[in-house]
């Protein structure tokens, strides 16, 4: 099964806005979930510089994205995306 | 504990606008319009409306301006004006800790009071144990009279039901020497400066980020002008920022610093000549030495602990080594500590030879501010030389494993840990200092787990513990010594 990416901006704007706290995701997922995610850290996505994405920092799932992002916006965002993907 | 937040967040969104404003061509314009554009009309406001938080957001640019509140004479002077005032500005500002008040929410006065849960039942228990008379009982439900009610709290731990409750008010409880109080007149809190010992844990506790230091920042971007900056970056710097220390380094230089120096070879002196002074006293019959690098700690034994003085080590910090070492070298250099505390401001304004202290989320709002990604800077590597030793300073423990490493007389060392000053440990320190202490040996950090929790970090700390513990491994030793673990504070 292909996994859901869950990819956390460590640019230095996101970084300094929280990301480094939402690398602790893989300590707050429940296992079943984990197993089916694949939690990656990433270069500036480009979002903080640009006009009307919201505010830093960014977090992508799949193709979804969350901004000023707290690791229940990203735990609520995974468990949408992969119960849909369950359909 | 809240490391990250809104609270948090908003006030590191502050500093990176305002240093964003500096790197442009017209600052001023921008920086007047930060309330504005951070509550553009329309929006939801946080407060009453959003001139209020528009008024609130002003004050907070004038902190991370380094200007207080009560610096305000005229509230028509707009933030370009007080930017233009900080340029001009060619002495680091007095550290401070003040409350915005117009952001404090004012937390309620009575501490306790009873919630839906309380059933209105026979026994009444509350009401005889009130020793006040406080309670009543309305719709059949205990209320507690506030004028009558002294906080004495055994009501609540009378009712059956856990009906009553207790409000914290967070900034006093964080506080550990009671410096920060509620004004009476307007139910606003007020810091004692005579008390404050600037360790930051108020500032981290409000929930509606209403106190704020006075930022450096500006100071340091004028200096940076003048191609004589030098970082002193603190041990504690591993995960406060994306990338490695190498790629900091790059970061750092391209900001415009012309050295980058490593901290922990300062501490490594430190370490050294502590111990040997630790060595000193005991053989001179001296009943214990405590450590002297964390100034929060420094401040509460001036202000709290007079019985402590004659036990503190007189063995100079990691940064006073550091700065002083920058300046043998060139002496016209512009020394600029970077660390995860606010504290060391108190610490370089009584030492001449450290002109700035920078705190992690301010350096990252300048690099931010001079786009600069640290994930895309190559290595460079610092222009100092440290050891495990002095990096392990940045945790709790770290000193006192430096000391066992170091000192002549290992055997002897009976080390003790003070991880954390709370009020208990305030008074625990009071009895090794006026009574007797079980060890010889005591290593003080005023915030739990050490400098890596920092008021003024970025990095999570658990995370930030974990990369400097594999650092450590990976530096080498000034000695090859095997590593004892520190007993824990209490007697
Ligand atoms: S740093 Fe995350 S989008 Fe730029």
């Amino acid at each position: 099964m292909k996994k859901t990416t869950v990819t956390i901006c460590t640019g230095t704007t996101c970084y300094i806005m929280g990301a480094s706290h939402l690398q602790r995701l893989d300590e707050v997922l429940d296992p079943a979930l984990l197993e089916q995610v694949e939690i990656v850290g990433s270069r500036c996505l480009g979002y903080c510089d640009a006009n009307g994405h919201g505010k830093a920092p960014f977090v992508k799932v799949d193709d979804q994205l969350i901004a000023d992002a707290t690791l229940d916006k990203v735990l609520a965002q995974i468990r949408k995306t992969l119960a849909k993907g369950a359909l | 504990m809240f490391y990250d937040n809104n609270a948090n967040r908003l006030r590191k969104e502050i500093l990176m606008r305002v240093a964003r404003a500096h790197f442009t061509k017209e600052p001023a314009d921008m920086l007047d319009r930060i309330p504005m554009a951070m509550r553009p009309k329309r929006s939801e406001p946080s407060r009453c409306c959003i001139h209020k938080d528009r008024a609130v957001l002003k004050y907070r640019c004038m902190a991370a301006l380094g200007f207080s509140v009560e610096d305000e004479t005229d509230e028509l002077k707009p933030i370009s004006a007080y930017y233009a005032e900080a340029a001009r500005r060619t002495k680091a500002v007095a550290p401070a800790l003040t409350v915005i008040d117009e952001a404090c929410s004012a937390c309620v006065t009575s501490r306790y009071s009873a919630t839906n849960a309380c059933r209105g039942c026979i026994a009444r228990s509350c009401e005889s144990a009130c020793p006040k008379d406080a309670i009543e009982f309305r719709d059949g439900q205990a209320r507690l009279n506030p004028d009558k009610c002294v906080n004495c709290g055994l009501c609540m731990k009378a009712c059956p039901y856990h009906a009553i409750i207790r409000i914290p008010i967070p900034c006093e409880e964080a506080c550990p020497v009671g410096a920060i109080t509620k004004d009476e007149a307007t139910g606003r809190e007020t810091i004692d400066h005579d008390k404050c010992t600037y360790c930051g844990k108020c500032l981290r506790e409000c929930p509606f980020a209403a106190i704020s230091d006075l930022s450096q920042m500006i100071d340091v971007l004028q200096a940076l002008k003048g191609g004589k900056a030098v970082a002193l970056v603190a041990p504690s710097a591993a995960r406060q920022l994306p990338g490695s220390l190498p790629q900091l380094v790059t970061a750092l230089k391209q900001l415009g610093f012309t050295h980058v120096v490593e901290v922990a070879e300062g501490a490594d002196e430190t370490a050294r000549h502590e111990s040997e002074e630790w060595a000193e006293k005991m053989g001179a019959g001296e009943r214990f030495m405590t450590t002297s690098c964390c100034p929060a700690y420094i401040e509460t034994v001036e202000k709290h602990l007079p019985g402590m003085k004659p036990f503190v080590s007189h063995t100079p910090t990691p940064m006073g080594f550091s700065a002083a070492k920058v300046r043998r070298a060139d002496p016209e250099s512009v020394t600029v500590f970077i660390g995860p505390c606010i504290a060391k401001r108190v610490e370089a304004a009584k030492n001449p030879e450290v002109d700035y202290v920078l705190t992690f989320e301010e350096l990252g709002a300048m690099l931010v501010g001079a786009r600069i990604d640290v994930l895309e800077c190559t290595d460079s590597p610092a222009d100092s030389f440290a050891h495990r030793e002095g990096r392990g300073f940045a945790a709790s423990g770290g000193v006192t494993r430096a000391i066992q490493a170091t000192a002549p007389a290992k055997a002897a060392l009976k080390p003790l840990l003070v991880d954390g000053i709370d009020r208990k440990m305030l008074s625990q320190m009071r009895v090794w200092a006026n009574k007797s202490c079980s060890g010889n040996f005591v290593e003080v950090m005023s915030c739990t787990g050490g400098c890596i929790a920092g008021p003024g970090t970025v990095g999570n700390p658990n995370t930030a513990r974990k990369q400097l513990d594999s650092s450590l491994e990976k530096s080498p030793s000034m000695v090859a010594a095997p590593l004892i673990e520190a007993s824990c504070g209490t007697d």
